[in-house]
């Protein structure tokens, strides 16, 4: 079974956020980590890896540093690691990013494909879905369980999380999965896999690997949103202080909650 | 791309179990703004199997139009024949925009389309304005205008930032329930309403829905909560939590408590916020009782807005307390129950 | 000289942290309050390896190299002095006199395991007679026939109780020398748990490492095949100060740790504590003395990775080791004393995490080898 599973290396949100003049963000200044709801993909991956036996193949796009997060991949047990990057294919919005990683999987063989749900940076959770659009693979998304996968039949049976439900789906292969944090809790590197997979060649690809992708879908140049500004939110210090009497006290609290849209 | 044959605000009206979520009715609420800005109409497109009867409710809550796809295909949603449905709308009717609601079906559905249309889409906004694009004119680009700018969180939420579809249609965004505000309901009202059926033919991209499993309600775990009733040692006694747990109830939100109380026996320790606790981050924060001490606000100083009711007025819990009542819990906490009831009712 | 960690040992540094943080750190506090022995923390590191991090992959490690086994120690450490010292005993003092004095069956049928992570290890050199002066051992073992017979006791010992495997250090004879003084032959053996005679006594109850299990080891005619005989007969005092050369870094890095937890939450706390209307970490008498800690702090980092990485280059390390574990102890007591300090009164309620550190700091400036012995051991050189 051969099965490829797309990390992203994102700023860890708890540290500061920093721009570059266009709008876009300058990633080579923060501080990061995989991307949870992809760590939890890998998991899923490696699971079944360790139930049938599998191929893992880790796939990233992003700056050099990025090779870093194909690196924890492959210290927790995945196979093989492919960074894909390249000066053109920075600024993308989703539809480009999408374009590119499909340009890139088009080189790869695969029963399955799986993605985090979404990115702690973007929080769009749209790049797993167009990456099967590009393919035309059916896609599983908010994949809270894999509960079967048959090679010799080709499907996969998957829980898929709604807000209030969730169904049971059954899929053929090769398909597309967006994985929940809430699927499993990955697994530890190991010390020894550490050093395994820095001692491992990465596949490096740029924009000519690429398959069956225009130059008009990639970068900033092929995406369809754009920023118009960016800005860093304001943090809370003190705010107002009130000494009403009961009544009046209730009443601004309710006019601030409808004023948040609370209520 | 022919950008001017593009006209039309269009809203995914979603139904489950041919109920129409409420999402539906805030986008519409927010669509017929900016169709007025636009000088155009608002439409719902129903997609389901045997949701007609659903197209009146639509037009009641402000829906000019109707679309309405009916396939036995659509009975529980599944990406592919839904993104089959909403991709040929498209293509047949060419809105300039089309919103979405940003739950768990939205959420896989406006990706799923956005790609297979080739146009932008901007997940959970916060915000929909009509405006010009760049927002401030640049010298040598064209300016465009009545463009649709859909502002969104990023980066958990520490940047604030704008976007704008400008060379390709329709322009997508989808919204988080409970941003926008649903337009007043008026009885009686009706749309126009158009029946459309572009064909469904299974194919590999379709899924076999083998179960469908409905959540039963569980206790909220506290971190998890998007509204929190917290309370400290001045709440007095266990008793006297009642008056916390019933504007708990009326504004949707779940109780926790400072160590003090844990301490006291009072409440289990799952509900403790703070450094020996649990750390927080809920949309609303409610601190009544709490003087405010490092190990809680450790606790709890992220979430959105802080709301600290203390008879003290040099409490620390003022230092970062978005609103500060300075009052009697005991009575402050009562009226303010009374008064979120009232006002949730009206809706 | 390159001071910049490689990716590989920033990697494994994240690993460490990342596991204490989320694994070790919740526990930390309740291990110390009850003086149970983390088991289940130590089952999850034999899960992942941590207990061979040191030992050729041939025999079931991980196959990295002592300062990677260092830094686990030292990760671990800054949140829970207790699992620090239980992976460096295991490791330092089990594991290593295994693999470097063992035959292929010994390493086979107990280095395998222990670095596996299926036992765990401990040794006993210290008994109730004979600390400082570890020449003063009385425990004997005498051969007889195929097998030895075992009779003394040792206290003190890590891990005791819970380890599978002992390392044993025992007197095997007595030896005049060339001029009619009498010698002690010692020698090392291991010894397995469940061995008739092989019994466990007091549990030492301690000022601190509450979570380490310090027992007293009983033996009584206990009977052990003589392929037990670990290294050469008459070696296990050179052995026995080897092991315990490794066993320093082991040390030298948990001190490191609890020294760099402590200044890490002092910091924390200096920047929230406001009295006289602002941070007290604004006071130039708080920042001066947080500058001292974190540079005596740095100062013990360096002489620890030395340590380290001699033991990886170099055949002879007592030097480097002992340096490193005389200064990183000293500090850590330094450091996690004024931790308690700066905290003021809450430094000293157990809500905080330093008091603990600072009680579990101060064993490391007396067990494996005091810091007098220390001293003996870099004057020695100095003057030989």
């Amino acid at each position: 079974m051969k099965i490829v599973v797309c990390i992203k290396q994102v700023p860890d949100t708890k540290g500061g956020v920093k721009f570059n003049p266009d709008g876009t963000l300058d990633r080579g200044a923060m501080l990061t980590i995989m991307n949870p709801d992809d760590k939890a993909g890998l998991e899923a991956a490696l699971r079944l890896k360790d139930q049938y036996g599998a191929e893992v193949t880790v796939v990233t796009m992003g700056l050099p540093k990025a090779e870093e997060v194909l690196r924890e991949a492959m210290a927790m047990g995945a196979d093989k690691g492919v960074l894909v990057t390249d000066r053109v294919l920075g600024g993308a919005d989703t539809w480009a990013t999408s374009q590119t990683i499909a340009g890139a999987l088009r080189n790869l063989e695969y029963d399955l494909i799986i993605t985090g749900r979404q990115a702690i940076d973007g929080d769009t959770a749209q790049v797993g879905p167009q990456i099967s659009e590009h393919l035309g693979l059916p896609v599983i998304s908010y994949a809270q369980n894999i509960r079967e996968i048959n090679l010799e039949e080709k499907y996969i049976v998957v829980e898929r999380q709604y807000d209030d439900r969730y169904h049971v789906l059954k899929a053929q292969l090769p398909c597309l999965l967006t994985a929940l944090a809430e699927l499993n809790e990955p697994r530890y590197m190991t010390p020894g896999g550490i050093f395994d997979a820095y001692a491992k060649e990465i596949t490096v690809w740029g924009r000519k690997d690429l398959k069956d992708v225009e130059d008009s879908n990639l970068g900033l140049k092929g995406s369809p949103t754009q920023i118009a500004k960016a800005s860093d939110k304001v943090r809370k210090g003190a705010g107002e202080k009130v000494t009403l009497d009961p009544a009046g006290s209730a009443d601004y609290i309710v006019a601030k909650l409808a004023e948040k849209h609370v209520i | 791309m022919n950008l001017e044959a593009y006209k039309g605000v269009f809203v995914f009206a979603q139904q489950v179990d041919n109920v129409i979520s409420n999402i539906a009715f805030e986008l519409i609420g927010k669509g017929k703004e900016l169709a007025k800005d636009l000088e155009t109409e608002v439409t719902a497109v129903l997609v389901g199997a045997d949701v007609k009867g659903l197209a009146d409710e639509l037009a009641e809550y402000g829906a000019d139009k109707v679309i309405v796809v009916d396939d036995p295909e659509l009975k529980e949603y599944r990406t592919e024949p839904y993104t089959h449905a909403l991709a040929s709308v498209i293509e047949e009717f060419k809105p300039e925009i089309f919103l979405i609601g940003a739950t768990a079906i939205g959420r896989d559905l406006g990706p799923r389309v956005c790609a297979r249309i080739h146009t932008g889409l901007t997940a959970d906004c916060t915000k929909l304005d009509i405006g010009d694009f760049p927002i401030n004119p640049v010298p040598g680009k064209e300016q465009k205008h009545n463009q649709l700018l859909m502002t969104r969180p990023a980066f958990g939420g520490n940047t604030i930032a704008t976007i704008a579809c400008p060379d390709f249609r329709p322009q997508m965004a989808t919204v988080r329930p409970g941003v926008m505000q649903k337009a007043p309901k008026v009885e009686g009202a009706k749309a126009v309403v158009v029946e459309y059926n572009p064909g469904f033919t299974p194919d590999s991209k379709y899924v076999e829905i083998m179960e469908v499993v409905k959540a039963v309600t569980d206790t909220v775990d506290i971190m998890d909560a998007k509204i929190l009733v917290s309370g400290g040692r001045g709440v007095g006694s266990p008793e006297n939590f009642k008056i916390l747990d019933e504007l708990a109830e009326a504004i949707g939100g779940t109780v926790s408590c400072s160590r003090a109380v844990v301490d006291a026996g009072w409440k289990p320790k799952d509900l403790q916020v703070g450094q020996t606790g649990k750390t927080v981050r809920p949309n609303v924060y409610f601190a009544i009782g709490i003087s405010g001490a490092i190990q809680h606000l450790a606790g709890m100083e992220e979430s959105d807005i802080i709301i600290a009711i203390n008879k003290d007025d040099t409490a620390p819990i003022f230092d970062v307390a978005d609103y500060g009542i300075v009052g009697d819990l005991n009575k402050v906490v009562p009226l303010l129950t009374e008064k979120i009831k009232e006002a949730t009712a009206k809706n | 000289m390159d001071f910049t960690l490689s990716k590989e040992h920033e990697m494994a540094r994240k690993l460490f942290h990342d596991f204490a943080e989320k694994e070790v750190k919740p526990l930390a506090q309740e291990v110390d309050e009850t003086e149970h022995f983390p088991a289940g923390t130590v089952a999850k590191m034999q899960k992942l390896g941590f207990m061979g991090i040191p030992v050729p992959k041939e025999y079931g490690g991980q196959g990295c190299d002592p300062l990677t086994y260092a830094m686990c120690v030292e990760e671990l450490s800054k949140v829970c002095g207790t699992t620090g010292v239980i992976v460096s005993a295991h490791t330092s003092l089990c594991c290593d006199p295994i693999q470097t004095y063992g035959t292929e069956e010994q390493k086979q049928k107990y280095l395998v395991p222990l670095a596996k992570g299926e036992k765990l290890g401990a040794f006993g050199l210290t008994e109730p007679g004979a600390g400082t002066d570890a020449q003063g051992q009385q425990t004997k073992a005498v051969l007889d026939g195929d097998e030895w017979v075992l009779n003394g006791s040792k206290i003190f010992i890590t891990n005791g109780k819970e380890a599978d495997i002992y390392v044993i250090i025992a007197v095997t004879g007595v030896k005049e020398d060339a001029r009619g003084r009498k010698k002690k032959e010692i020698s090392a053996f291991i010894v397995e748990k469940g061995t008739p005679g092989f019994s466990f006594g007091t549990k030492e109850k301690k000022m601190g490492i509450r979570g380490s299990a310090t027992y007293e080891l009983i033996f009584t005619d206990c009977r052990i095949p003589k392929e037990n005989l670990l290294g050469q007969l008459g070696k296990g005092f050179g052995i026995a100060m080897h092991t315990l050369d490794g066993g320093r870094i082991g040390i030298a890095a948990q001190a490191l740790g609890l020294a760099e937890g402590a200044l890490e939450r002092t910091i924390d706390y200096v920047k929230e504590r406001k009295q006289f209307g602002r941070a007290i970490g604004q006071f130039q008498n708080t920042q001066f003395q947080l500058a001292d800690m974190a540079t005596k702090v740095k100062a013990a980092q360096l002489l620890v990775y030395r340590a380290a990485m001699a033991k990886k280059t170099q055949k002879v390390y007592s030097v480097e080791a002992a340096m490193a574990k005389l200064y990183a102890a000293e500090v850590a007591m330094e450091v996690t004393t004024k931790a308690v300090q700066l905290h003021g009164g809450y430094g000293y309620t157990r809500e905080y995490d330093v008091e603990r550190m600072m009680r579990d700091a101060k064993i490391t400036e007396i067990y494996e080898g005091t810091s007098e012995v220390q001293r003996m051991v870099i004057s020695g050189s100095l003057l030989k």
